[in-house]
């Protein structure tokens, strides 16, 4: 079952105006003994047994309707509106190519076109890129430009409050390259300087301030944040920031298990010359009609190659789609209610948990949608016993290398209802007892 | 095909003139022709550069063309009507389209470059 | 250009969300957003027709045959979107834990399988997001391997042919490395003379792919990788063109230290308007511990996620693209081995044969027998450029081949079918090339003029970069 129409009738009419007798002829080219190996294999499935074996595995796994879902740390369960994937099926959108020829992709341009639009409203920066892989491999090659972009600097200081994966990323990136990475003060070497707003444990942290340190000493303010944040916070735009990356999977991309996310990247006018990824711009054809093609190519690696911006090629093209659908959909009042909904459950669910023996509330002054607290026996124990319940816990952060066993981050979306928080709370003083 | 007789060439067609104490650089017609449309130029910032060195790109749609640098010097001014009209590179390449001009840090690498003569028979043969 | 914003009314929205349930906390004036961000304000039915009217400005594989060479556009089967759609892969958290995720991660671990099966290798990492990122993870396992052994001061040059793909050089400068580009000779091939100068103690490694990107499988394969690894340099594999080669050679066999696949390509992930795509790397016996992770693993009591041994880390965060890489498996599982050989033998017969049917007009670039795509120039008549002959091709229903790719080629045009195209659409668009090699002639300004058949003709790009607008 290889999805092929044409028949050894059909073949037969090929082979012979080639020119050749068989098509084992074709590959004459490949080394005699090492050709036509055998491939050890599972023998093929009809379609049949192939939706029977993938649903017998998708049903060996947690899913969040099947869950209260507490659980954040990066990835999120947001609210993914039905609308979303009617239209991104459509063969149009999921089976078209980059738009390289701009007279047959005005389709893929111009909604592209629109979640620039939306994203730089949403981040008050002017310029925005069709996307990145990921938050955290945009935060990566933001860093890099930060370097690129101010002369004689090749120090990135990264503030504390960054997801610990994302600085393993960002590490990963750096290997090859000559620039240091630090956790220390700014200083007139220091080309980029990293703040993730909410942070980590979601605190929220004065950008401006964070501007102020980072522009006295003449580095880029690189700032990470949450796009559902910003239904409530300022945008990073208006705080200073020089470069802005967010991960967009709360954008009706869903979870995915990790994969494919939607990595947001954007800048300001300035800087756009060093900026990586693809962009769209708007123009107009030879009758004067307006349209919308891939621009400012010299950056990119076919043309610049070893000099580009970036290696990047694909980018996640459906998944800011899928964000600009859900932008839509939402609308600006719905965009402010989403956040407003996260931010007063959240703070609900924290001052209940609170309130609870042996518990507490670890997070200082405002977070949005996701808090610490501090657990009276392992975090991991509580994680494990309320699956149980059919409740998936905050995520316990001795799952990374600095983390603590009785902590634990708590996220609460739009998602939770009052009766899950209290659920939750109620399940938590249980566990403790 | 223009060719400006007053000027010295590098093999990475690079056009160079004295004028005064300084020296102005900028691409020849051969090199705007073949580039295309120009774009945009990133004009140099005010500093240094060795012979040899990348201190401009010049831009078209399809393409980003690094220019190096003919005679080692220091960058006391460069085109600003280059930022509004890129396209002066292509229209008026030996005159308007002029990229920067610099204080020359050695004046003999003059005598490395091509003459006008050179050049003319360089492009002749690259066609 | 319609947009959200000009259909968009005050209030309107396409989403009913819940009300408040719980009591609310004051959102301090401090930090509090002064000016709601301008999102559009429609209601769910002009929102769907919006796009809905936006989509059928696109050609695509679903409506029109997409013969761009490098890029493989063979049909994406409908059943990977119901399988990528099930709800315990769509609505699975990567940090649920292992133990509910037995499903997924078994998943990963079969797929890994799959692909070290068919490419000879030693194991396989599925995180890299896609070819580029595939790339860049398997030079900078290489870089890992001469560090361990203490020569990366010295080896500081990565060989990459003059015919790669711009992501190869960009690839080796995001790694630290200086790209040294090594000819093609009269025959397509790597200039070995060029390729055994540059084999010395400063050789970190060389980037290859195979068939290269003129289409044609490199005749002196061996000897390269040869000449690669005696100097002590390691070799990479790119595998976008790895549609050729199922089942016909194992990259692993002939000396290959590690390989990227783009699912989006040879394994029916959609393309997406551009992405998501997923770029899975394979290594063999010299560089499989250094690979990217965590890597699905099975035990006594179970399959895990784990990062190996001497890992260069995560390329980005989780497991790779997760949603991708099902629909990967879905169709590998459906082909299994003797299907993939059978991809591999009609995309390389049906390249042959559209070669063959053009070859008067178009005559190949290369006077060898092509793999899955084979190059030709489009300048076959005064005047005319390979822009022209692509812009009239649209005017005949069809979307261009890639255009002024390989750079070596000079107004090249390469053309891929793939396998899932029937001779008939093959005959079809070897027909409209022909007749336009006839109009380049008799008619040229039919296709100076084109397209005609689009709502927009010919896009001024200089102007989009002279005056940019890169938003509403």
């Amino acid at each position: 079952m290889s999805f092929i129409s044409n028949m050894k009738k059909d073949r037969d009419i090929m082979l012979k105006k080639i020119g050749i007798n068989s098509v084992e002829d074709l590959f004459k080219d490949v080394p005699a003994d090492k050709r036509f190996p055998e491939v050890k294999m599972v023998p093929p499935l009809s379609e049949p047994e192939i939706l029977l074996e993938l649903s017998k595995l998708s049903a060996k796994n947690a899913s969040a309707e099947c869950y209260d879902w507490f659980l954040g740390g990066g990835i999120y369960n947001h609210f993914v509106p039905s609308v979303i994937s009617a239209i991104t099926s459509r063969g149009e959108f999921l089976t078209a190519y980059t738009p390289y020829q701009p007279e047959v992709s005005q389709g893929t341009l111009e909604a592209i076109f629109e979640y620039q639009t939306m994203i730089s409203e949403l981040t008050g920066m002017e310029v925005v890129n069709a996307s990145h892989y990921d938050g955290a491999t945009a935060l990566a090659e933001a860093a890099i430009m930060s370097v690129r972009s101010t002369r004689k600097r090749n120090k990135v200081v990264i503030a504390p409050g960054l997801h610990p994966e994302y600085l393993e990323v960002i590490k990963t990136y750096f290997q090859g390259l000559d620039i240091e990475l630090s956790t220390g003060d700014i200083d007139d070497k220091t080309a980029g300087y990293i703040v993730q707003n909410p942070t980590f444990t979601g605190e929220i942290i004065d950008v401006n301030a964070e501007a102020q340190k980072a522009h006295d000493q003449g580095a880029l303010l690189i700032v990470h944040t949450d796009p559902m944040a910003l239904g409530v916070l300022e945008a990073p735009g208006n705080c200073g920031a020089d470069i802005v990356t967010a991960e967009g999977q709360c954008l009706g991309v869903g979870m995915n298990f990790g994969g494919p996310c939607l990595g947001i990247f954007a800048t300001t006018a300035k800087h756009i010359r060093k900026m990586p990824g693809r962009i769209i711009g708007e123009t107009i054809d030879e009758c004067g009609s307006k349209g919308c093609v891939l621009t400012f190519a010299a950056r990119e690696q076919h043309i610049r190659r070893e000099k580009a911006t970036s290696n990047i090629c694909s980018n996640q093209g459906l998944a800011a789609l899928s964000a600009a659908i859900y932008l839509a959909a939402v609308g600006k009042s719905g965009f402010r209610k989403v956040a407003e909904l996260c931010w007063h459950k959240a703070h609900y669910a924290a001052e209940e948990i609170g309130k609870i023996d042996g518990y507490s509330v670890a997070t200082k002054g405002n977070f949005f949608k996701e808090f610490l607290i501090k657990t009276p026996v392992p975090a991991e124990e509580i994680f494990a016993k309320l699956q149980d319940k059919y409740i998936m816990a905050g995520l316990p952060l001795s799952r990374f290398k600095d983390g603590k066993a009785d902590e634990m981050l708590i996220c609460v979306t739009e998602i939770n209802s009052r009766k899950q928080i209290d659920h939750l709370v109620s399940a938590l003083k249980e566990v403790a007892l | 095909m223009n060719i400006d007789k007053n000027a010295k060439y590098n093999t990475t067609h690079e056009w160079v003139r004295e004028e005064g104490d300084l020296l102005v650089y900028g691409i020849s017609d051969y090199a705007q022709e073949k580039i295309g449309e120009v774009v945009f130029v990133e004009l140099p910032e005010e500093e240094e550069f060795q012979k040899g060195d990348s201190f401009s790109v010049v831009e078209s749609v399809k393409s980003a063309n690094d220019l190096y640098i003919p005679v080692s010097g220091e960058v006391v001014e460069v085109n600003e009507a280059l930022e509004d009209d890129p396209d002066l590179v292509n229209s008026d390449a030996f005159g308007d389209g002029w990229i920067c001009k610099i204080k020359p840090s050695d004046k003999s690498e003059l005598d490395e470059l091509l003459s006008a003569a050179d050049y003319e028979k360089l492009i002749s043969e690259l066609e | 250009m319609s947009n959200l914003w000009k259909i968009s009314g005050e209030g309107r929205s396409a989403v009913y969300l819940p009300g408040l349930d719980v009591p609310e906390t004051a959102i301090p004036e401090k930090i509090k957003r002064k000016e709601e961000p301008n999102l559009p304000e429609v209601a769910e039915l002009d929102l769907v027709r919006h796009y809905t009217n936006l989509s059928r400005k696109n050609f695509s594989i679903d409506t029109h045959f997409y013969p761009l060479g490098s890029c493989t556009m063979k049909y994406n089967p409908k059943v990977n979107e119901v399988t990528a759609s099930l709800p315990g892969f769509r609505n699975a958290h990567p940090y649920q834990s292992d133990k509910l995720s037995q499903g997924a991660i078994e998943l990963l671990y079969n797929l890994q399988d799959q692909l070290t099966a068919i490419s000879g290798f030693e194991a396989t990492s599925l995180q890299p997001a896609a070819g580029a990122q595939g790339e860049l993870t398997g030079i900078l396992m290489i870089r890992a391997y001469h560090e361990e052994k203490g020569e990366l001061e010295t080896r500081r040059k990565i060989l990459i042919p003059d015919s790669a793909h711009g992501t190869n050089p960009a690839t080796a400068a995001m790694a630290g490395f200086k790209a040294v580009e090594i000819p093609s000779d009269s025959h397509g091939n790597i200039d070995l003379v060029a390729l055994k100068s540059e084999c010395d103690e400063t050789l970190a490694g060389i980037m290859i792919t195979n068939p290269n990107t003129l289409g044609l499988f490199e005749e002196n394969i061996l000897e390269v990788i040869g000449a690669v690894h005696d100097c002590g340099g390691l070799v990479y594999g790119d595998g976008a063109n790895f549609n050729a080669i199922m089942g016909i050679v194992k990259p692993g066999e002939l000396g290959f230290d590690v390989m990227h696949y783009n699912i989006h390509k040879t394994f029916t992930g959609p393309h997406g308007g551009g992405g998501p795509g997923a770029g899975p790397v394979s290594a063999g016996v010299k560089l499989k511990d250094y690979l990217p992770g965590p890597v699905a693993v099975k035990d006594n009591d179970g399959f895990h996620l784990r990062q190996p041994v001497k890992t260069i880390g995560r390329m980005k965060l989780f497991y790779g693209n997760f949603g991708i890489l099902v629909r990967g498996y879905t169709y590998i599982s459906m082909l299994g081995a003797e299907g993939l050989k059978d991809v591999t033998e009609n995309a390389v017969l049906n390249a042959n044969y559209m070669k063959a049917l053009v070859a008067d007009k178009y005559p190949a670039a290369y006077d060898r027998g092509c793999m899955h795509e084979f190059v030709c120039r489009g300048d076959i008549a005064e005047g005319i450029h390979t822009l022209d002959i692509a812009k009239r091709l649209i005017d005949y229903g069809f979307h261009p081949p890639t255009i002024y790719f390989p750079l070596i080629v000079p107004e090249a045009m390469m053309i891929e079918p793939t396998e899932t195209e029937s001779r008939e659409t093959i005959e079809a668009f070897a027909a409209a090339l022909n007749a336009i090699a006839d109009e380049a002639v008799n008619a040229p300004e039919l296709l100076h003029n084109a397209p005609k058949s689009t709502s927009l003709k010919r896009l001024d790009e200089a102007g989009a970069v002279k005056n940019p607008v890169l938003r509403y």
